[in-house]
C-alpha cells in the first residue's frame, strides 16, 4: 500500500491515471449516446417545453373525482381481480410440469432440461399485453383472453421460481421417509411437499400481486378488466371518471401487494 | 437374523465400493462397522435395504430374501428395518410429531397419510417413544427449531415407531459434538436392548465403536478385513483396517524412504 | 410441561398456521369458492372456448413464416430504434429525478412532512403499470416518443428512488458524523459520506433499470406512446400476421440480448 510513498507525499489521487482516463471515457461516452438519442428521438421541443403544465392541466382537469362514478367501475373492478385469480392459478397448473422440465434434479434429459428452459425464457420475454393481442385475435375480445394472456405470460416466472425451489430438495429427507417403507406418493407428500410448499405459496401470491398490476392494462387491447373503461372514458375526455378509476386502481394493487407480502410472511 | 451374502456394489463411476462382501448379525447384539472413510460403510448399510441397489449378492432379514423382492414388496420389508442417518435427515418443515409418525407411514394408506389421520394408538405410541428419547413437549415444534443432539434424537425414535427387526445405523454421531454424541450413542444401545433387536452400525470413531458394541467389523476398501468381539480389535488389527497391515512405525518409516527417495 | 392431562394420549392434531382448523377449512373454503366465483363471473363460453381453439390454430398457421417487405422493414427498423432511444433517455431523465425523491424519502435525512411526499410519490409510480401512466402521458402531451419518455422516466422514479432511499437509510450513520465532526457543511457530508457508499449500487441498478425501460419501450407505443408498440398494433389491426410474428420476434430477441448484456454489464461493475 506504501510503497509509493517516495514521490510527492503531499499529492494524492483516488486512482490511478490509466484508471482515470477510462472512467472519463466511460463517462463521456455515456454523455455522446444520451445526447444522439435525444436528437435523434425527432420529438418536437415545443411539446417539451410544455410538457409539465399540460401534465398539471390535466390534473386539474381530473380533480375533483367523479364518486357517483363509483358504482359503475365496481364490476370491471372485480373482473379485474377476478382475471388476475384465475390467471395465476391457470398460471401455476400450466407451470408445474414446466418447473419439473426445467429443474436440473427432476428433469428426465437434456432435451426437456432444454424444452422447459425455452418455454421459461419464451413466455417471459414477450409482455403481456402483446400476449393480450394474441388472445383477443384467437378468442375475441373479453376475459377469456384476460385471463389466458395473464396466464401464459406468468408461466415462465413461475415455473423458473419453483423450478429453483425443486432443486434445492434435500434428498436427504426424501430417502428417510422412503427408507420407513412408504409408496412413492406418501415419500411425494411427507417428503418433497413440506420442501417446495412455501416457495410454492410465496411464488404463487407474489406472482398474484404482479398479475394485478397487468390485468388493469390488458383491457386497452381489449381483454377485460378495467381497462376497458379507463380507455373509454380516456377516449372521450371524461377526466372525473379517470382519476376515480385510477383511484380504484392505486386501492386495488395496495390492497393486493399488502396481502401479497403478508402471506409471504407467514410462509417463511 | 441379517445375512450379507457376496454383496458386490460397482457404481455408474466404475468404483468398487464393496467387493463381495459377507457378514451376519444376530439375536439382539449390536455390532460396529468401522475402516476408513470410502472403505464402502455407508454403501454397505444403504445396500441393505436397498436405497442404493447392490450390484450381485444376497441379503437376507430372517426368512426373507431382500434382495430378490419387488418392489412393493421391498417397501413391506423396509418397514422392519429401521434406518437412522448422518444428516438426521428428518423434514425440516414438518412437526417432530409427524417426523416420528413418519415412521408409520408403511402400515397407512395414502389418503390417511395425507390427512395426516393417524392411528391413535401411533400416537399413543409416539408420545411414548418421545418421551423415552428425552424429548416430551416439542412434538409441535418444526424439526428446524431443534438442536442437532435433539434432530438425531427424533431420527431415533422414528426409526422405532416402525418396531423394527433390525436397527440399521449411519454414521449416527458426524454431525454431533464428542459430548451429545455420546448421549446419542448411549440412547440408541439402550434402546435397541430394551426392545431386545440387533443394531447394525456404521461409525468412524473407533472409541465409539469398541465401547457400545459387542462385536466389531472391519471394512478397508470394500472388503471385510477384520471380524470379532470388541476386545479383540488390538493396535495389529487396526494396522490391517487403517494402513493395509502395517503399523504405525512402518507406515512412518516407508513414507519417509519415499519422501527421502523422492527428494534425491 | 408435565401437566397435559387435558391432552388424551392417543389424540393428536397438526398445529396449523390460522387460529384453529375451523377458520383453516373456512379460509380454504373462502378461496375455492372465490375462485370458483371467478370463473363463473367471467362467464368462459365453451362454444367460443373451442371455436377459439381452432383459431388459435388458424392464427399460429398465418403467422408462420413471419415475414416481411422492405417496407415494413424499414418500419420496423425505425420503431425498433425509436423504442432504444426512448428507454436511454428515460432512463437517465428518471435517475436524475429519482436522486431529490429518494433523499425525500430516506427517513433518516429527510423531516416527517417532505419524507410522507416522498413516499407517496414512489407509492403512485410503482403502483401503476407502465401502459396506464403511458395512456396518461399520451393525453398530455400527444402521441409519440416523448409520452413514452415521461411514462418510463415516472416508471424509473419510483423504482429507483425506492431501492435508493433504502440504500440511504442503510448507510452507515458514523462515517457521517465523522465528515460531520471535523466542520462539514451539508452537502460536504453527503458528498463526501452518503455518495461513495451508494454510488456502485446506483451504477448496477442504473442498467438494471435500462433492461427494463427496454422491454417496455417495446409495449407502450400500443397505446401511442412511440417505439415499435404501435406498429405492431397496427400489424395485428390489418390482420398481417405474418408481419407481427416478425415484429415479436424480433422483440423477443431484443429483449433477450439486453438482458443478457445487463446482467454481463452489472457482473463487471460489481
Amino acid at each position: 500500500m506504501s510503497s509509493e510513498s517516495s514521490d510527492a507525499g503531499a499529492q494524492w489521487e483516488r486512482f490511478e491515471p490509466r484508471e482515470r482516463l477510462l472512467r472519463y471515457l466511460v463517462t463521456l461516452g455515456a454523455l455522446v449516446v444520451l445526447a444522439a438519442s435525444w436528437r435523434a428521438m425527432d420529438i418536437n421541443y415545443g411539446y417539451v417545453a410544455s410538457a409539465p403544465q399540460e401534465v398539471m392541466d390535466l390534473f386539474t382537469r381530473m380533480y375533483p373525482p367523479n364518486v357517483m362514478y363509483t358504482r359503475e367501475i365496481a364490476r370491471p373492478l372485480l373482473e379485474t381481480i377476478n382475471i388476475s385469480i384465475l390467471g395465476t392459478a391457470l398460471a401455476i397448473v400450466m407451470a408445474l410440469p414446466v418447473a419439473f422440465l426445467s429443474a436440473s434434479n427432476t428433469t428426465p434429459n437434456r432435451a426437456t432440461y432444454l424444452l422447459g428452459k425455452f418455454i421459461v425464457s419464451f413466455t417471459r420475454s414477450v409482455n403481456v399485453i402483446i400476449w393480450a393481442l394474441i388472445f383477443v385475435a384467437v378468442f375475441g375480445p373479453g376475459a377469456l383472453a384476460g385471463v389466458l394472456a395473464i396466464a401464459v405470460r406468468s408461466v415462465g416466472f413461475t415455473a423458473k421460481l419453483l423450478g429453483e425451489a425443486i432443486e434445492e430438495i434435500d434428498p436427504g429427507e426424501v430417502e428417510a421417509i422412503r427408507a420407513t417403507g412408504a409408496s412413492t406418493l406418501q415419500t411425494f407428500i411427507y417428503g418433497i411437499v413440506p420442501q417446495i410448499k412455501p416457495a410454492f405459496i410465496s411464488v404463487a401470491t407474489f406472482r398474484w400481486d404482479i398479475n394485478v398490476r397487468a390485468s388493469t392494462i390488458i383491457g386497452f387491447v381489449g381483454a377485460g378488466g378495467i381497462g376497458v373503461a379507463l380507455q373509454t372514458n380516456i377516449n372521450y375526455f371524461k377526466w372525473d371518471a379517470v382519476l376515480t378509476i385510477l383511484i380504484a386502481i392505486l386501492g386495488i394493487v395496495l390492497v393486493s401487494e399488502g396481502v401479497s407480502a403478508y402471506l409471504r410472511r407467514k410462509v417463511s | 437374523m441379517l445375512t450379507v451374502n457376496d454383496i458386490k456394489k460397482v457404481y455408474d463411476s466404475g468404483d468398487q465400493a464393496l467387493k463381495g462382501l459377507s457378514m451376519e448379525v444376530s439375536g439382539n447384539e449390536i455390532v460396529s462397522i468401522i475402516g476408513p472413510s470410502g472403505a464402502g460403510k455407508s454403501t454397505l448399510i444403504r445396500c441393505i435395504n436397498r436405497l442404493t441397489e447392490p450390484s450381485s449378492g444376497e441379503v437376507w432379514l430372517g426368512d426373507t430374501e431382500i434382495t430378490a423382492l419387488s418392489s412393493k414388496e421391498l417397501r413391506k420389508a423396509r418397514r422392519d428395518m429401521g434406518l437412522i442417518h448422518q444428516e438426521f435427515n428428518l423434514v425440516e418443515r414438518l412437526t417432530v410429531m409427524e417426523n416420528v409418525l413418519s415412521g408409520r407411514l408403511g402400515y397407512m394408506s395414502t389418503l390417511d397419510a395425507f390427512r395426516r389421520n393417524f392411528d391413535s394408538e401411533d400416537i399413543a405410541k409416539a408420545r411414548a417413544v418421545l418421551r423415552r428419547v428425552g424429548l416430551e413437549g416439542v412434538e409441535n415444534d418444526r424439526a428446524d427449531e431443534l438442536s442437532g443432539g435433539q434432530r438425531q434424537r427424533v431420527g431415533i425414535a422414528r426409526a422405532v415407531i416402525q418396531r423394527p427387526k433390525i436397527l440399521l445405523v449411519d454414521e449416527p454421531t458426524s454431525a454431533l459434538d464428542p459430548e451429545t454424541s455420546i448421549e446419542v450413542m448411549d440412547l440408541l444401545t439402550e434402546i435397541a436392548r430394551e426392545d431386545d433387536i440387533p443394531v447394525l452400525i456404521n461409525i468412524h470413531e473407533v472409541d465409539l465403536a469398541t465401547e457400545y458394541a459387542d462385536r466389531v467389523v472391519g471394512l478397508s476398501d470394500g472388503e471385510l478385513v477384520f471380524e470379532g468381539d470388541a476386545d479383540e480389535l488390538d493396535e495389529r488389527a487396526k494396522d490391517i483396517i487403517y494402513r493395509d497391515g502395517q503399523s504405525r512405525e512402518e507406515r512412518d518409516a516407508a513414507k519417509a524412504e519415499q519422501q527421502a527417495s523422492a527428494g534425491e | 410441561m408435565a401437566t397435559r392431562s387435558d391432552v388424551a394420549d392417543g389424540e393428536w392434531e397438526r398445529p396449523t398456521a390460522f387460529y384453529n382448523r375451523t377458520t383453516k377449512y373456512l379460509v380454504y373454503t373462502a378461496v375455492v369458492a372465490f375462485v370458483l366465483y371467478s370463473l363463473w363471473s367471467i362467464g368462459i363460453p365453451i362454444d367460443r372456448f373451442r371455436r377459439g381453439i381452432g383459431a388459435g390454430i388458424d392464427l399460429v398457421s398465418n403467422m408462420l413464416p413471419p415475414a416481411l417487405t422492405p417496407v415494413q422493414f424499414e418500419l420496423m427498423v425505425q420503431g425498433i430504434v425509436e423504442s432504444i432511444l426512448m428507454s436511454i433517455v428515460a432512463t437517465t431523465l428518471g435517475i436524475i429525478v429519482s436522486a431529490p425523491v429518494a433523499f425525500m424519502a430516506a427517513n433518516n435525512l429527510a423531516p416527517r412532512p417532505v419524507y410522507f411526499v416522498g413516499r407517496g410519490i414512489i407509492a403512485v409510480s410503482r403502483s401503476f403499470h407502465e401502459l396506464i401512466v403511458a395512456i396518461v402521458m399520451v393525453k398530455a402531451v400527444g402521441f409519440g416518443p416523448l409520452a413514452g419518455v415521461l411514462a418510463l422516466g415516472f416508471k424509473t422514479v419510483g423504482f429507483f428512488a425506492k431501492l435508493l432511499s433504502e440504500e440511504i437509510e442503510d448507510i452507515d450513520t458514523g462515517q457521517m458524523q465523522a465528515i460531520e465532526a471535523v466542520g462539514g457543511s451539508r452537502m460536504q457530508v453527503y458528498l463526501y459520506s452518503v455518495l461513495p457508499q451508494i454510488v456502485p449500487r446506483i451504477i448496477g441498478l442504473s442498467i438494471y433499470r435500462l433492461d427494463i425501460n427496454l422491454r417496455h419501450s417495446t409495449v407502450v407505443g400500443i397505446v401511442g406512446a412511440g417505439g415499435i408498440g404501435i406498429t405492431l398494433l397496427n400489424s395485428f389491426q390489418k390482420y398481417d400476421f405474418q408481419y407481427s410474428s416478425m415484429i415479436i420476434l424480433v422483440i423477443v430477441g431484443i429483449v433477450m440480448i439486453g438482458e443478457a448484456a445487463s446482467a454481463y454489464a452489472r457482473r463487471r461493475v460489481q
